[in-house]
């Protein structure tokens, strides 16, 4: 069967992902959107388990890790989230410049 | 190329274009929802790798749920009334240089590595045994869950148990503190 996509092409897109994500990181202020570039550093790698999981119809191991991956990122998001309620309640900001404070 | 490839290099490029609005955009609210296109390329991604029980779980999970979730924390946390939802950066240009510095670190490796020499690829390509895109794999998966992937299958449950219990009880409002503020 004749190759649809080549491999190296996933693994662009994913390190494309992965670079902005860690732009998000290093340069947003409001801590959801440092969430949100978390989120695509998790899609980046994703990418790259299930492109390779293609050549492994056997074991499937990159899709089932794939699987624990997309499921591990929700549980992050619900706590982080949580986390990020609980700290708007104490300080009324989630501006990450003016979270300096421990046991405020 | 042919009109499957080309639909390829299509998603991609909605992939790439939304996730570049997501960290260039100040407001949080589109933000948000070019994320949503985001993964909705990026689940397209997956049909092309041939997961498609992957690409739905994207959908189902990304989609449906941290995107709410998301939306949900936004509105929580601004001040609505008034003010754009909006999010200042700081450290533009070094954090530019980092990411730039990654991708193009990531970008020569990727370059240099030799991709057609990897064994269990090659083996697999000769014998023209890749994934079948007609078959589903949610066969396959579903017994690897329940005999390989048996014992981080069940620890996942009580971890997503624990973190779904324990994210609504710390975002319940204490009513002791409630009662000291007001």
């Amino acid at each position: 069967m004749k190759e649809l996509i080549p491999l190296q092409h996933f693994l662009y897109i994913s390190i494309i992902l992965f670079s902005l994500g860690v732009y998000a990181i290093l340069t947003k202020r409001n801590t959801i959107v440092v969430l949100m570039g978390v989120e695509l550093i998790l899609n980046s790698a994703n990418i790259n388990l299930v492109a390779f999981s293609q050549y492994d119809p056997q074991l499937l191991q990159g899709q089932m890790l794939a699987i624990f991956v997309i499921v591990l990122a929700a549980a992050e998001a619900a706590v982080g989230l949580a986390i990020i309620l609980n700290i708007y309640d104490k300080f009324r900001t989630v501006n990450l410049d003016e979270l300096d404070t421990m046991k405020g | 190329m042919n009109l499957t490839q080309l639909l390829f290099y299509c998603f991609a490029a909605v992939v790439i274009g939304s996730a570049i609005f997501v960290v260039t955009t100040k407001n949080i609210i589109y933000a948000a929802f070019a994320l949503f296109s985001t993964f909705f390329g990026v689940a397209a991604l997956y049909v092309y790798a041939r997961a498609d029980f992957i690409a739905v779980a994207q959908l189902i999970v990304y989609v449906g749920g941290i995107l709410v979730l998301l939306i949900f924390g936004v509105m929580l946390t601004n001040k609505v009334s008034g003010q754009k939802i909006q999010t200042q950066e700081r450290n533009k240009i070094a954090g530019f240089i980092i990411s730039l510095a990654i991708f193009l670190i990531l970008l020569v490796t990727i370059q240099k590595a030799n991709f057609s020499g990897i064994s269990w690829i090659n083996e697999i390509k000769l014998k023209g045994q890749e994934l079948d895109p007609s078959t589903s794999t949610i066969h396959a998966i579903g017994i690897k869950t329940m005999t390989d992937y048996i014992i981080p299958f069940e620890i996942t449950g009580v971890l997503l148990m624990m973190a779904l219990l324990g994210a609504a009880y710390m975002a319940r409002r204490d009513s002791g503190t409630e009662k000291k503020s007001d």
